[in-house]
């Protein structure tokens, strides 16, 4: 029962600490970012955040298509961060000066825990018996295994084609499916729950990230974010999580 | 007795904040565009399997929710008021709650799905799915509705034909059934109507695959990744449709209270 109260009074003293830390910023940075890059800007923010008082981050995620679309209808963004160039190349009118690629990503398989399915390769997914979850072609990563499967002459027949990469892992990680096509960091940040097997020659087509200041933003702030996440800092981060540097 | 004036400028801003988005949809759409975009392949197999599945779960509410309504409406019994409110959790339930509950059920590790699947059976990613996931979100609009018109309709009528001799069977068949029948008519529109809207759970559950699973409000999300305007057009056909139905139900509504 002490331990208890003493516990609260601890997360207590914990919040208002946390509450008072700092004075408060007089502006804030806007960033939206594919939801792939929940972790790393996470820190890369927190680093930002360190290093310009005066700045508060406000960290928006979500699909790159969603955010795209919301900049396109005038959402307050300052900041945009993609997960593949096309999607960038749609907001090209609001973008100030040139998207840099700060990251890439490749696509992998994932199966259930000790692959019991002994898949090796992306040519085994074409067995009908296997329950095979990919992207749509629509975004990013359907693109992705699209072009992929052509290149390597393989025909996938996916028994469902999700909107999100996240929905993906969801339905192998639940057991529903044999197998997924997922981005490498989604299947580092599974962890145990997949397991993970390489498709030989994926890393010769990878997604490419690119990150850029808007138009409508403060725009010393916002170039100094995409410094935070092109810099050395900032790319160890990415490396940290499983994103390939361009 | 007239409600005092003023009510009216809320009301407006009620109406407003139900119709502008609407507006808001329809000026958006193309009418140039739209047979080009209604008429893709992808958006026809969506419209197809949307009317198919929203039908069978149509029926199947129509089949197990008559039964319920009934006797919730009817018989006396321990548990009655708990169990009603089991039924309805559905109409308040987050529909990606839906979703996983039957994905914990009906998955191919769920509670029940793992025994159906060590028999051949595999619900995943099927048309079964998404006829399973309307059901369940729509159901409880077929019960609701039934149970009030029946409650609504007072006993004498069944109690006259019992005394004239008619059995339990013969009462609801003859007497009670064709009573109730437009309040079962606007339940089964409503249940419909909500099928056809399902997608959390569908999403969650069913997956998207294109004639399959992949039903309107699905095609409309997916679409609206590589083209909105076939995304609006698409949801352009839900609304008018929707509009429909709640249009077919709220003309049975206004009739007369029966005075029983």
């Amino acid at each position: 029962m002490r331990s208890g109260v003493t516990a609260a009074l601890v997360v207590t003293a914990l919040v208002l600490t946390a509450c008072s830390s700092g004075p408060d910023p007089e502006q804030t940075l806007r960033v939206g970012a594919a939801a792939s890059l929940q972790e790393p800007f996470e820190e890369i923010a927190e680093n930002y955040e360190a290093e310009h008082r005066h700045v508060g981050v406000e960290l928006q995620f979500a699909g790159s298509s969603d955010l795209a679309a919301q900049i396109s209808n005038g959402a307050e963004i300052d900041v945009f961060a993609s997960a593949d160039e096309e999607t960038m190349e749609r907001v090209s009118a609001d973008v100030a000066g040139e998207p840099t690629v700060f990251a890439t990503n490749t696509l992998t398989i994932v199966t259930e825990p000790g692959n019991p399915r002994g898949i090796s390769g992306l040519g085994d997914l074409e067995d009908d018996t296997l329950d095979v979850v990919t992207c749509a072609p629509q975004v990013p990563c359907g693109r992705a295994a699209e072009d992929l499967a052509r290149a390597r002459g393989v025909t996938l027949t996916p028994v469902s084609e999700e909107s999100r990469v996240t929905d993906v892992l969801a339905k192998v990680t639940s057991g529903e499916a044999d197998a997924g096509l997922v981005y490498v960091t989604d299947a580092a940040g599974a962890g145990q729950d997949v397991a993970t097997v390489p498709i030989r020659g994926a890393d010769a087509q990878p997604n490419r990230y690119p990150i850029a200041a808007l138009t409508s933003a403060p725009s010393d702030e916002a170039q100094a974010f995409v410094d935070a996440v092109t810099d050395a800092r900032g790319q160890r981060i990415l490396d940290d999580h499983g994103f390939g540097l361009p | 007795m007239r409600p005092p004036g003023w009510l009216w400028v809320p009301a407006a801003g009620a109406v407003l904040l139900v119709v502008v988005p609407l507006l808001g949809l329809v000026a958006e759409v193309e009418p140039g565009r739209l047979p080009e975009l209604l008429t893709t392949q992808a958006s026809i197999d969506a419209l197809l399997l949307s009317l198919r599945t929203a039908s069978a779960a149509t029926v199947v509410s129509l089949l197990l929710g008559t039964p319920l309504a009934l006797l919730l409406a009817r018989g006396r019994w321990p548990g009655q008021s708990l169990l009603r409110a089991l039924v309805l959790v559905p109409l308040v339930l987050p529909p990606v709650v839906g979703g996983l509950a039957l994905l914990l059920t009906f998955g191919r590790r769920g509670l029940l799905g793992q025994h159906l699947e060590a028999a051949g059976l595999s619900i995943s990613f099927s048309t079964t799915a998404v006829v399973l996931a309307q059901s369940f979100v729509a159901l409880p609009f077929l019960v609701l509705s039934l149970e009030g018109a029946v409650r609504g309709l007072g006993r004498r009528h069944e109690e006259v034909a019992a005394t004239l001799g008619a059995g339990p069977w013969r009462r609801l068949t003859r007497v009670t059934l064709p009573l109730v029948a437009p309040g079962l008519i606007s339940g089964c529109v409503l249940a419909f109507a909500r099928a056809l809207g399902e997608f959390g759970a569908t999403l969650t559950f069913a997956g998207s695959a294109q004639g399959r699973t992949r039903t309107l409000p699905l095609e409309i999300y997916l679409q609206r990744e590589s083209d909105p305007d076939a995304a609006v057009a698409l949801a352009l056909v839900l609304v008018v449709l929707a509009t429909g139905i709640v249009g077919t139900v709220y003309a049975r509504t206004i009739r007369p209270e029966p005075t029983a």
